[in-house]
């Protein structure tokens, strides 16, 4: 196994307040493995109630339906507590599982942080 | 991961001792435990053989997310989470018939084989389909986007233990496949046409 084979396991998540919103920013393939850790980040954030949730997955080369599944948790979640969950910067590989699950009508969706933030 | 090699000590329940007779040869077989750590480093190996057999950049990364999937439901339904149980994945990219070369002059395969085998508990294959997608929850997707993304979907039970999914993806699914060949004959380069290309029971 090559030493970089568990990329998916080195998931990163950072997350900051901007401008009265939540910023959550993975870093890595969201898998089986990784999707755990993206999950415990977005509860916690979640649990403040944020007006607005920004997901920036523009560092997430690579997303099975184990991190969809995460993120429509997080939407469910989301509307519960009418949070405005927004997705940005999907690679073209993300965006396709999306489009194969026809979650790209049910998630908002936009190019970049800057049309996410409401800007 | 490691590689799986043939012997007479060979379980009895492995790919090889369970294989109908007569069945060619896989190209490329792995055994990896049912441990998700390992998901990563299956699809990059699916992702780059894909590569070299001639597939697409898209046409690969629907392969790997294909035997991602189906990994990630034998370990999560057939092995409920065990970490340590056997998983087996075979390649058999299919040549064009015909064709002088080891993989064809036109196309250098024209289309991949993938079977992936376990020994987790058996289940009826007709209630293994695709959900509702109008009903908006998480999980269940995985059999959805095996079906969206492969040519050719088929779950067996097999005879000793377990569950053999086969996959096949042909290039001619995406006559972008053939177009960049350059073999001038669209998409019949790679229709199916052998018995290779089609899976067995």
């Amino acid at each position: 196994m090559p030493e970089n084979a568990n990329n998916s396991a080195e998931l990163k998540v950072r997350s900051e307040k901007r401008d009265g919103a939540v910023l959550i920013i993975p870093a890595g393939e969201i898998d089986l493995t990784s999707s755990p850790t993206l999950r415990v980040e977005l509860k916690r954030v979640q649990a403040d109630k944020p007006a607005r949730l920004v997901i920036d997955l523009s560092a997430v080369p690579y997303m099975d339906s184990a991190g969809v599944a995460t993120l429509v948790e997080a939407m469910q979640a989301a509307r519960k507590s009418s949070t405005k969950l927004v997705l940005c910067g999907m690679q073209d590989k993300v965006r396709s599982i999306f489009e194969i699950s026809r979650l790209d009508a049910v998630f908002t969706i936009v190019h970049d942080q800057n049309a996410a933030m409401g800007n | 991961m490691k590689p799986v090699h043939q012997s007479s000590s060979t379980s009895s329940t492995t790919p090889a001792a369970s294989a109908p007779e007569g069945e060619d040869r896989p190209e490329v077989r792995i055994q990896i435990t049912s441990n998700p750590l390992y998901l990563s480093g299956t699809r990059e190996l699916v992702a780059g053989v894909s590569r070299r057999l001639g597939f697409t950049e898209e046409a690969c990364s629907q392969i790997a997310l294909a035997v991602d999937e189906a990994l990630a439901n034998v370990i999560r339904h057939g092995y409920l989470k065990a970490p340590d149980k056997p998983i087996w994945i075979s390649l058999y990219p299919t040549k064009e018939p015909g064709s002088s070369g080891p993989f064809g002059d036109s196309c250098q395969a024209c289309s991949l084989r993938i079977v992936i085998e376990d020994e987790a508990r058996q289940v009826d294959t007709s209630v293994i389909k695709s959900r509702d997608l109008d009903e908006i929850r998480p999980g269940g997707l995985g059999v959805h986007i095996i079906k969206s993304v492969m040519d050719h979907v088929e779950y067996v039970k097999r005879p000793a233990a377990g569950m053999r999914l086969t996959m096949i993806k042909h290039r001619s699914s995406s006559s972008a496949d053939c177009a960049a060949s350059g073999s001038g004959n669209g998409g019949a380069c790679c229709a199916p046409a052998n018995a290779k290309d089609r899976p067995h029971a």
